[in-house]
């Protein structure tokens, strides 16, 4: 059976109708149709659907929308201040070529948020571990750790 | 990746909790950060009519600690949040440790101690060093409560002491003794993120000397539960845990295991882990005691 929620998602509110078995990744990519955060594995172990919620990074593909409701939810599309502008994150990923077909890249981003707002001046070593839960098949990470160094030092100074 | 139908049902107290438990007995699971619980919906290893969400109950969410009692870890204690609080890497560094090197940060950010002990892998990262300080699970039921120690917890894999209406409540933590000391010792295939291949929770008390009055060992992934290698714990009492001594209690320790072979690993490997991670956790124990 239908239950009515209200999800808080990117600072706007949607009323939906779902089924209590509908995970938070198959309701922001279908209901929402905010399909920038990704679904690969399915069982915890990729990273692509990482979302914050309250703050915290999560497997979107291991959370069901009904238990979200009243939580502060922030995917990719929410992330950029405006239509122009990007997230300096998200500037750093494309100046270092941390981008190739770009499926992980939303949820690489989504992390590397996680890890900078508790971790602001991370090592390589911190930077590591933090994105050990997402897993690419593209770049060999090296120019993922450097774009994540490079946000660090952006972020910083714009503190 | 769907999952298979059910109903979700999120009481706001343990009391409505342990009354749901009761209604649809047999029909019903507890999620807490549910990263177990989904994967095997996922998987379709587990069908349930009902699935009781326990994140919204206020007091499964403590973490308090005092010098008498101990450490009380809620329920729903996030393995995040445990492995990065300040009092636990105070006074119990290796449960912080222990949570730390579990999975990944997305899934310490969901998942929560009690799960991964109610999930009763023999595998799981948090059971060693909570088997070696000798915790307590004190579960809820509607008759009451009960306290259950981490000896009795464990039955098989996947297999806990918990009735089908109780709901384990809250971890008890014994205060450290004076002059005791704890390690974790973890080995994984596939670097630190990954399910143990074999895992190490030790606790030593001495006395002013040096001299071993009590020794708690628990051996991870190298049977059906976390196992007490009680051959290597006996030898212990009345040592100065030398280098030597410690590499002899390992060696026991590698028969006291019963590993089998695996896609993780062989179990001559895991033997081999077993006698080297205990001497590893014994030498890092000792020196914990300041002694
Ligand atoms: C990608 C990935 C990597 C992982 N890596 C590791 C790892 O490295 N090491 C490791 O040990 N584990 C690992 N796990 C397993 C899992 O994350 C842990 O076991 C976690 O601690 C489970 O906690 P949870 O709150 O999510 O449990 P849930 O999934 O909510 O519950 C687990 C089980 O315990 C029962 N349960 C939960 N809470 C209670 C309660 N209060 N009372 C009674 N029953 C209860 C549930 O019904 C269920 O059967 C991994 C999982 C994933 C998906
Ligand atoms: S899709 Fe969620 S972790 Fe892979
Ligand atoms: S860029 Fe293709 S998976 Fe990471």
């Amino acid at each position: 059976m239908k239950q009515m929620i209200s999800l808080q998602v990117n600072g706007d509110t949607y009323e939906l109708a779902v089924n209590p078995w509908r995970t938070l990744n198959e309701v922001l990519r279908e209901d929402i149709k905010l399909t920038g955060t990704k679904l690969g594995c399915g069982t915890g172990d990729c990273g692509a659907c990482t979302v914050l919620i309250d703050g915290k990074s999560v497997s979107s593909c291991l959370t069901l929308a009904v238990e979200v409701q009243g939580m502060t939810i922030t995917t990719i599309e929410g992330m950029a201040p405006n239509a122009e502008e990007l997230h300096p994150i998200q500037e750093s990923f494309i100046e270092k070529g941390a981008i190739q077909c770009g499926y992980c890249t939303p949820g690489m981003i989504m992390s590397t948020a996680f890890l900078l707002k508790n971790n602001p001046q991370p090592t390589e070593a911190e930077i590591r571990a933090g994105l050990s839960g997402n897993l690419c098949r593209c770049t060999g990470y090296n120019k993922i750790v450097d774009a994540i160094g490079d946000a660090a030092e952006k972020l910083n100074k714009d503190a | 990746m769907s999952l298979p139908k059910f109903t979700y049902l999120a009481p706001a107290s343990l009391e409505e909790a342990c009354n749901l438990l009761g209604k649809y007995q047999g029909k019903i699971r507890i999620k807490a950060g549910g990263t177990d619980l989904m994967v095997r919906l996922a998987q379709r290893a587990l069908k349930p009519e009902y699935i009781v969400g326990i994140r919204q109950i206020p007091e499964l969410a403590t973490i308090s600690f005092n010098p008498e009692e101990g450490l009380r870890l809620g329920a729903m204690a996030l393995l995040y949040d445990v492995a990065c609080n300040p009092i636990i890497q105070e006074h119990y560094p290796m449960l912080a440790r222990a949570a730390k090197s579990t999975a990944t940060v997305q899934i310490r950010n969901m998942g929560t101690v009690m799960g991964n002990i109610c999930n009763a892998s023999p595998s799981a990262d948090n059971s060693p060093t909570l088997v070696a300080m000798n915790a307590t699970i004190v579960a809820v039921s509607p008759a009451g409560e009960r306290k259950i120690p981490i000896d009795e917890f464990f039955l098989g894999p996947g297999r806990s002491a918990l009735e089908p209406m109780e709901i384990a409540k809250e971890i008890l933590v014994p205060a450290p003794l004076p002059r005791s000391g704890v390690s974790y010792q973890k080995i994984s295939p596939r670097s630190k993120v990954d399910i143990a291949a074999v895992n190490v929770g030790a606790m030593v008390v001495v006395d002013e000397q040096g001299t071993c009055q009590q020794a708690r060992i628990c051996l991870g992934a190298v049977g059906p539960v976390p196992l007490r290698a009680s051959t290597a714990e006996e030898f212990l009492q009345g040592k100065v845990i030398t280098d030597e001594v410690a590499e002899q209690a390992g060696a026991l320790a590698g028969t006291d295991a019963s590993p089998i072979s695996d896609v993780r690993a062989s179990k001559e490997y895991r033997r081999l882990m077993v006698i080297i991670l205990t001497k590893r956790a014994l030498l890092e124990a000792r020196h914990g005691t300041s002694i």
